[in-house]
């Protein structure tokens, strides 16, 4: 089992997102993370998908299949390696006079903020790999976690370079 | 090349060039209609209703268009399927929103897993009333989502003409499919302007024809250098107007060619290079040939699994070259060695040259040996049939008579099952385009109105539908529509009174425990086996209450008499109701889910490769 994260440059049209969450529910794959949102060019939204495979043919005829879909620019995998990716969480966590100051400690160690406090809890925002995030979360559990929010994993490769420049390109010729 | 492939050219559905007109006045629905009149679409099939209206008030006045009422939106479907085919257009139907659009769900499916190039219009509801479950709803763009190449839900009258220029470019270009274009009332009554042609915007949309120079230096050496070589050729090679070109390369290489079931008059089937039909029910030379290959060069097909059987143990010894120009379908169902992605008729143009570059180096395969096994088995195990003991018809001698006698170019479709399986084998396809079936989806009912479909585009060719009396039940109404719109066509039911290929399994694998197959007689309730077939219903009588021509046919004596017959009468639809014997079955045969090696001629005779020392 392996975890791959497919960045996927789409029109901004509407359907495009139920087309390729049925792709890959009807070819059998789980997404474990999904976001969506617009690129420096307001025309091309980026999805972010996590999917975890159990070897790599299927996953080769899922993004073959993406490829056809018609408002699909271009699918790029992105390597843990030469990428960098980050998700976000918001997570409530009960605390009171005696908790309080030992939970702002794990918050520190994790370079995360507190972005709200009330008597009986806090509210805190971290963002980071999903390792880090864990780890974090595994230490904020003995204090009785409230309610927790995960966004999707985003992720951009390192480098000068870029995936949506010729994607853009596409875009302005056809325009 | 001196063959002309006369069936399947590429369709021009792009705008014409030249400047934009100027814009008009007009209404959604007027744009539309003048849109397909641009696009050249010149027959639509259809069926209006509340939603849709708008469109058919100037669809009324066009000169261009020519709408043919169905009886049922299935039946404009797969005529639109049927159009599509025999001319190498793209087909047209149109329907109303909520139950018409959802009757279109199975043409749109069948056309998908065909990959043929159709645009199917619905009325919508009006914007403002989509998504409150208003009367005759139905989110038709969700619906067929998965069974369509690319939809359309239409928000602003402006956008019409682009997306009927879209629609048209996507479905007709690459891997051809379906194409559906929603367009809710309040868009086809607004009043916008019209001019021609729109700009197209399909950044994501770019189908690779011409094939990687590599690759195919790598296929020509591949099949020069091959012992036991086979072209596999599906229906790409058709859809890409190809069929000149490979009689060349199959020429100039002496390679044996099979034709898979949506490939049947690519390449003759007089040609004494050809072997059959592979898959389930392919001849034992096609089945066997492929299993023993060292190498397979699939043009335009698919390895679906009728044709593989059980895929682990398909072709074993093969290398594999696999030429498609839809990039998913390599390596999707079999890991190709030289996967070539590109259009068909490039890709065969292409290799003609590489391979006579080998040629010109010395690099000619022999394959003496390879034809020698190949004849023997051909000459061994040939299609062939037994006249039932009771002096009852055959089918499939009625099958292969109606071939005989048909005029030159006369276009065939089936519905499916064991008289779709009989038409394949017994009808000798010698050009493009004169085989039309519903392959992949198996869609039952698709003869009668994809043969109105072939015959609207077609009109000066015979077309006979061969429909089994299961199939017939199923979309027959469109007998009307062909009666009222000057369609003829000739629908030969082959009438065994059963579900024929569902009996035939189980005959073979359920005890000859008939559940629910015979369609001629009800259970009785004494608990007596149905005996006697009734008349229920008359296919006579009813065809004559549809405006056709009908006659029976129960005797080998009156066999060619009634086909001439059929043939002289080209005023009115003419239907013949076959009386045939009901044990008769398709060979031969691979079980679902064996391997290919398991193949068996008849009922108990399993060919000798000369593996059996061990029985």
């Amino acid at each position: 089992m392996s975890k791959h994260t497919l960045s996927v440059l789409v029109e901004n049209t509407p359907g495009i997102l139920a087309r390729i969450a049925a792709l890959f529910s009807r070819r059998g794959f789980n997404i474990d993370s999904l976001a969506v949102g617009v690129t420096e060019h307001p025309d091309i939204s980026r999805i972010t998908i996590v999917v975890s495979v159990v070897d790599e043919l299927p996953l080769e005829q899922v993004t073959k299949q993406l490829n056809k879909l018609v408002n699909v620019l271009k699918i790029v995998e992105l390597e843990p390696g030469s990428a960098v990716q980050r998700e976000l969480v918001l997570v409530k966590v009960r605390a009171d006079n005696e908790t309080r100051s030992q939970i702002v400690e794990i918050v520190q160690l994790f370079r995360a903020k507190t972005v709200d406090v009330s008597p009986e809890a806090v509210t805190i925002e971290a963002t980071g790999s999903s390792d880090k995030l864990e780890a974090m979360l595994k230490m904020l559990e003995p204090y009785g976690i409230k309610e927790l929010v995960q966004s999707g994993t985003i992720a951009i490769g390192r480098g000068a370079r870029s995936i949506t420049d010729r994607s853009l390109r596409a875009l302005d010729r056809s325009a | 090349m001196t063959e002309q492939a006369t069936g399947a050219h590429h369709p021009q559905p792009r705008p014409r060039s030249g400047g934009q007109s100027a814009p008009e006045h007009v209404t959604g629905a007027q744009s539309l209609i003048r849109s397909l009149e641009e696009v050249g679409a010149d027959t639509v099939f259809g069926i209006p209703g509340g939603t849709i209206l708008p469109a058919y008030d100037p669809l009324m006045d066009s000169t261009k268009v020519r709408h043919v009422l169905v009886r049922h939106e299935q039946g404009a479907g797969h005529a639109a399927t049927g159009y599509a085919q025999a001319t190498g257009k793209v087909g047209v139907c149109m329907a109303t929103s909520g139950p018409g659009a959802t009757n279109l769900v199975t043409p749109i499916a069948d056309a998908h897993m065909d990959s043929v190039p159709l645009v199917a219009i619905t009325g919508q509801v009006a914007s403002k009333a989509i998504g409150t479950d208003a009367f005759q709803e139905a989110d038709i763009v969700g619906i067929t989502m998965p069974i369509t190449k690319h939809s359309f839900l239409v928000t602003k009258a402006e956008d019409i003409p682009r997306a009927i220029a879209q629609a048209f470019h996507i479905a007709s270009t690459g891997r051809p499919g379906p194409v559906l274009v929603d367009i809710p009332k309040d868009i086809l009554q607004a009043k916008t302007t019209f001019s021609w042609p729109p700009t197209m915007d399909l950044p994501g949309y770019r189908p690779v024809t011409k094939p990687h120079a590599k690759q195919i230096r790598e296929a020509a050496k591949l099949i020069t250098a091959a012992k036991r070589p086979v072209l596999y050729v599906g229906g790409g090679v058709l859809k890409a107007g190809a069929t000149a070109e490979l009689k060349v390369l199959a020429e100039l290489t002496g390679a044996p060619v099979t034709t898979t079931l949506m490939a049947l008059g690519a390449f003759p089937d007089g040609h004494p290079q050809h072997l059959g039909m592979p898959g389930m029910h392919g001849s034992v030379a096609a089945v066997t040939g492929l299993q023993k290959a060292d190498l397979i060069v699939a043009l335009g097909a698919r390895f679906d699994d009728r044709v593989t059987g059980k895929l682990d143990s398909f072709a074993p010894f093969a290398k594999i070259v696999h030429a498609d120009i839809d990039p998913a379908e390599i390596g999707k169902n079999r890991a190709a060695d030289v996967p070539i992605v590109g259009d068909a008729r490039e890709v065969i143009a292409d290799l003609i040259q590489a391979v006579q570059k080998e040629h010109s180096e010395g690099g000619q395969g022999d394959y003496t040996a390879w034809w020698k096994d190949l004849n023997r088995w051909r000459e061994t195990y040939p299609l062939g049939y037994d006249q039932p003991a009771d002096g009852s018809l055959s089918p499939q001698q009625v099958i292969e008579r109606i071939g005989q006698l048909a005029p030159d170019g006369t276009i065939f479709t089936a519905g499916v099952g064991q008289h779709q399986m009989w038409a394949a084998h017994y009808i000798q396809y010698e050009k493009p385009a004169t085989w039309l079936n519903s392959g992949g989806a198996g869609t039952m009912g698709y003869a009668v109105p994809a043969a109105m479909g072939a015959k609207a585009g077609v009109p000066g060719r015979t077309v006979w539908a061969i429909d089994g009396d299961g199939c017939f039940q199923m979309t027959n109404q469109e007998l009307t529509t062909c009666a009222l719109n000057n369609i003829p066509i000739k629908v030969a039911i082959i009438n065994n009174g059963a579900l024929g290929m569902v009996r035939q399994w189980q005959t073979l694998f359920y005890n000859q425990r008939y559940s629910n197959t015979v369609l001629h007689s009800g259970p009785e309730a004494d608990g007596k086996q149905p005996s006697a077939g009734t008349r229920v219903p008359d296919f006579v009588k009813l065809s004559e209450a549809m405006g056709c021509y009908a006659i029976r046919c129960e005797s080998v004596d009156d066999l060619d008499k009634v086909i001439e017959e059929a043939n002289s009468i080209n005023d009115r639809p003419v239907v013949v109701d076959f009386i045939v014997h009901e044990d008769a079955m398709v060979w031969p045969m691979v079980a679902a889910g064996t391997s290919n090696d398991e193949i068996m001629a008849a009922r108990d005779v399993r060919p000798d490769f000369g593996d059996n020392e061990d029985d």
